[in-house]
């Protein structure tokens, strides 16, 4: 902690949709809350992910282990995240990211495997994730594969039987809602941000 | 490695169908290419190669059409090829490289953002400086050389470092780019792209120079104080989100909290309240400054007060009656008293005419406004059936967070896909002629159901109000009506959806559209009803017996329905909903709480606006009752929510819907309740006693009246009365805007349709594309394994 957090918090500000110190400093309070106390003194910590899925926002969203892999930028692919990449996280999330942003992070949460396309093992798992784990609501094998194809058949443009990011994006253009359900806000009971903040805090 | 997915394909067909360049696309077979393995620690090395491009292309080549007709020769060998799982390291080396399984930024940035990582994904370098601004999608002249990739595998080879160098040719790219550019547009160019945050500040420290670093943090402020730096922030804010209802940013935080448990859905209806709550805003604020203040200044000489009692609260006569709240206070006065108005003198009447005729005016503009908007955001210029994919990828709902909303938003999401998917199985099924004429009598039963419900609701109102005019003086009875009305209001929604029950629609959008018809008809009858008998009979026949004061009688009709209404909404919430949880928790023991019905909801809010823009001009008040009704209703429907109701189990497409509800307003609401105002001014006769109109035939006489009395005042003002009374009268002036936006709409259209055409035409190259590519990759799998035979036995054995 101390003065590099804050002075990299100062330098950051100007590169996110964040316009207000107030929300900077409450992302940072909720990331030290996580760390040990011996861990807070580290210059830029690195918080596990088992830690971060404790977060109230993210505890029980299906895609919770998928965002911190996306956003961690560690050596081992642990999910692991610093504050920088927490912040990377909360912006992308923000409701002033474009759609751009959205949707190009929306996509990797959604490629489970990494390999830049949605084939049919992503698209399988991402339908399990959106449905959900009881038996009555997920879909039979058969369902599924006729699912899929319908996906492939309508997304996938050049026929190459997996989603590649344009055509990823081109379905996502013809859905207005998407902005804003593709946000996140952070849990803080601090007095509301005046103006034009755009990330909310709320009790 | 995983090679998920089953082989379904027809190559035959596909080929045949590549030599027609008709509109019919390929059968359904779809077929996977082996895809390369994220990060496999024991690979072989060569599979892990960074390869660079010298163009942006793809690896289709338009010369492989004159070689199509060899296709069918090895479809058999491409069957066979397909199916097998041992790629050659070449080909992998192909699919891997290949634009499309790259998630870099080449459609707006060109540079790719896994330089940090260390999964093996071989980046991809733009040269062309376009691609900052264009997408790729547009660049369909294609003219590249073929397999020019191939050829430059050796260099790759050899040019094979780090991923960090290569990422640093695309950081330079993109700085060298970036300096090109002024520097908010940098920054704002910066801001938008998807890169990490460390990413982005190296780029700022390389694009732009130190001094502009501290301006930018600061914002090009010169001042550091805290005011200067809001008043700025707030400025810019202001200038970047134009949008109107989310300046005031009232009920911010607890509509954050309703969306986090039940989605957007019951937003959408909040949201819609405080759009209302702001219109009425306006409009009062309008009416209070140049009419009621005034009045309220200079009280008019004959006023007399009688004894105020608290049941007139409810049914406004009696003192209400004589104050400001209706129209019967208003004097036909001019003002000269202040030193102000003593030059131009301040004509009550006219200023009557003016303020109601200005308000209805700017909501015009505000509302084809906001229609406009919302109609965009979900229009497409290119619609494609089937909505699959888009439920898939974009009804996850991030925002909510506690768990028992994401199951049931999972189960909402299931429900959804499954109903979908057995509407396109089943929906070409046969149904036997006793199955569709069931169905038809059905349907036929419902309607007349509704409708005979509407019509005799309908009659009864119309007898009741003509019987309440003999019980004139007495308090309660005069609500009477009003009651039967809400009640109406409350009772038939039911019987609807008990139709809407037995009817089973195909789809749930239709069931909704079908409820809001019904909805929309009842309320629309009952108010024409009543709308006929106030101007028709009651305003016409100026009946004395009735009231002296016809204006006075409408406008204090429509408060009380207005209150009525209000009432019998807080009963509903408290019975409806509280009581019923109560019940069925204690007594019924199921933990099913009731469902938050979003359609009936706005379509009440809806007919509250209405009854209030019909009474504005009999009632100048009425909209400041207005906003007292919607601030305590947001909070009660607020607190019964979070109570009482659970999220609905039906999908709800929000943006499209919001249109619908501006749209409702508008239409029905707001022109019904202008054609209203505009027939009350321009042709009813006003009462000879009482009000700012005495002793004209029409309302708008006063106005005429003004402009003569005014040319002699002031030169301008005659300038002016005799431009508009050109204008009005030439209609020369009325076919030339006219001339002007029809040839606008007329562009309009030319420009969408030539976007649908290209769309479509691009959207074939690309398929004609994709077919090239998978020709070409079986082609040269085929050509590696007939030159090494032992390696693919090799392959082949293991």
């Amino acid at each position: 902690m101390g003065t590099t957090a804050s002075q990299l918090a100062k330098d950051s500000l100007s590169e996110y949709q964040v316009n207000d110190h107030l929300l900077l400093e409450n992302a940072h309070r909720r990331f030290t809350e996580l760390l040990d106390r011996d861990e807070r003194n580290h210059p830029n910590p690195r918080v596990p992910m088992e830690v971060i899925l404790t977060l109230p926002e993210l505890k029980s969203n299906p895609f919770k282990t998928r965002i911190c892999q996306v956003f961690s930028t560690s050596e081992d692919k642990d999910g692991s995240l610093t504050f920088e990449d927490f912040l990377d996280l909360l912006s992308a999330f923000s409701d002033s990211a474009t759609l751009e942003i959205k949707s190009h992070y929306a996509f990797r949460i959604f490629d489970f495997d990494d390999d830049g396309t949605l084939d049919y093992g992503d698209l399988e798992k991402l339908v399990n994730c959106l449905t959900g784990e009881t038996e009555d609501t997920r879909l039979t094998s058969e369902e599924m594969r006729q699912l899929i194809s319908n996906i492939l058949d309508e997304s996938d443009i050049d026929k190459d039987g997996t989603v590649n990011l344009s055509e990823f994006q081109h379905v996502i253009s013809r859905s207005p809602d998407f902005v804003s359900s593709f946000a996140l806000f952070l849990f803080y009971p601090v007095f509301p941000a005046p103006n034009d903040a755009v990330l909310h805090c709320f009790i | 490695m995983a090679n998920g997915g089953s082989v379904s394909v027809d190559i035959c067909e596909e080929d045949y169908d590549y030599q027609n360049l008709g509109e019919s696309g390929p059968s359904r077979g779809s077929f996977q290419l082996f895809k390369e393995p994220a990060c496999n620690g024991q690979g072989n090395p060569e599979d892990i190669q960074m390869e660079m491009f010298t163009k942006n292309s793809d690896t289709s080549d338009s010369e492989s059409t004159s070689s199509s007709s060899s296709k069918e020769s090895s479809n058999g060998y491409q069957v066979r090829s397909l199916q097998r799982n041992n790629w050659s390291s070449a080909t992998r080396k192909m699919l891997s490289s290949m634009p499309s399984r790259k998630t870099g930024l080449h459609s707006s940035t060109g540079m790719a953002v896994r330089a940090r990582q260390t999964c093996a994904l071989p980046k991809h370098q733009t040269s062309s400086r376009d691609s900052l601004h264009i997408p790729r999608a547009t660049q369909a002249d294609i003219t590249s050389p073929e397999f020019e990739e191939i050829s430059t595998e050796d260099e790759a080879n050899n040019l094979a470092g780090s991923g960090l160098w290569c990422a640093e040719t695309n950081k330079e790219q993109l700085v060298s780019d970036l300096r090109g550019l002024s520097e908010s547009e940098g920054m704002r160019k910066l801001r938008a792209m998807p890169l990490s945050l460390a990413d982005k500040m190296e780029i700022r420290k390389h694009c732009f120079s130190p001094l502009a670093k501290n301006s930018v943090i600061n914002r090009n402020v010169p001042c550091h104080n805290l005011p200067c730096m809001y008043l700025s922030r707030m400025w810019r804010h202001c200038r970047y989100t134009p949008r109107f209802s989310t300046s005031l940013k009232l009920w911010n935080s607890s509509m954050k909290k309703l969306s986090g448990r039940y989605g957007t859905g019951v937003l959408s209806y909040f949201t819609f309240l405080r759009t209302l709550l702001f219109i009425n805003l306006l409009f009062f604020i309008i009416t209070f400054l140049f009419l009621v203040l005034p009045q309220a200044i200079h009280p008019p000489p004959d006023s007399h007060r009688t004894s105020f009692s608290w049941i007139e609260l409810l049914t406004g006569i009696g003192y209400l009656s004589q104050s400001l709240m209706f129209y019967g206070y208003y004097s036909n006065i001019t003002i000269k008293a202040t030193s102000i108005t003593s030059m131009v003198p301040y004509c009550i009447p006219t200023a009557y005419v003016f303020t109601t005729t200005i308000s209805f005016f700017t909501i015009c503009i505000i509302l084809v406004y906001s229609m406009s908007k919302s109609f965009g955001k979900s229009f497409q210029v290119f619609k494609s059936d089937g909505n699959l994919s888009e439920n898939v990828f974009c009804s996850w709902d991030f925002k909510v967070t506690k768990k028992p909303s994401i199951r049931l938003q999972s189960e909402k999401i299931s429900t959804q896909l499954k109903e979908q998917l057995s509407e396109l199985t089943s929906g070409e099924e046969e149904r036997t002629l006793m199955q569709r004429f069931r169905n038809f009598l059905v349907h036929v039963a419902a309607w007349f159901i509704c409708l005979a419900s509407i019509f005799f609701s309908a009659l009864g109102v119309y007898l009741l109000s003509k019987k309440a005019i003999s019980k004139m003086h007495q308090n309660l009875d005069l609500l009477f009506m009003a009651a039967v009305v809400s009640g109406f209001n409350l009772l038939l929604p039911g019987i609807f959806n008990f139709c809407a029950w037995i009817e089973k629609h195909n789809s749930p959008s239709t069931r909704v559209y079908v409820s809001i018809f019904r909805n929309l008809l009842l309320k629309i009858s009952i108010i024409g009803v009543l709308c006929y008998h106030w101007l028709g009979k009651i305003a016409v026949e100026q009946d004395p017996q009735v009231s002296k004061c016809w204006e006075n009688f409408v406008g204090q009709e429509l408060y009380r329905l207005l209150l009525m209404d209000f009432i019998f909404t807080v009963l509903y919430t408290f019975l409806g909903e509280f009581v019923w949880r109560i019940f069925s928790q204690k007594i019924l023991r199921k933990n099913r709480k009731p469902v938050f019905d979003i359609a009936r909801n706005v379509l009440e809010l809806v007919y509250g606006q209405t009854l209030t823009w019909l009474g504005v001009l009999f009632a100048p008040l009425l909209p400041a009752v207005q906003i007292a009704k919607l601030f305590v209703l947001f909070y009660m429907k607020k607190n019964s929510l979070l109570l009482n109701c659970q999220a609905s189990k039906k999908p709800w497409r929000a943006t499209r819907m919001t249109t619908v509800f501006i749209a409702l307003l508008f239409f029905p609401s707001f022109l019904g309740a202008a054609v209203f105002v505009a027939y009350t001014v321009w042709i009813i006769k006003p009462s000879s006693e009482c009000g700012p109109f005495r002793n004209l035939t029409n309302m708008l006489e006063s106005v005429k009246l003004w402009a003569d009395r005014m040319k002699d005042y002031h030169q301008i003002l005659s300038w002016l009365i005799q431009a508009y009374n050109a204008f009005t009268d030439n209609p020369l002036f009325l076919f030339l805007p006219s001339g002007v936006f029809l040839l606008v709409i007329y562009f309009r259209i030319q420009v969408v349709d030539g976007q649908r055409r290209i769309i479509r035409r691009l959207e074939k190259q690309i398929d004609d594309e994709g077919k090239d590519k998978k020709f070409l990759i079986t082609q040269l799998q085929y050509l590696y394994e007939e030159n090494n035979p032992n390696s693919s036995h090799r392959h082949r054995g293991r």
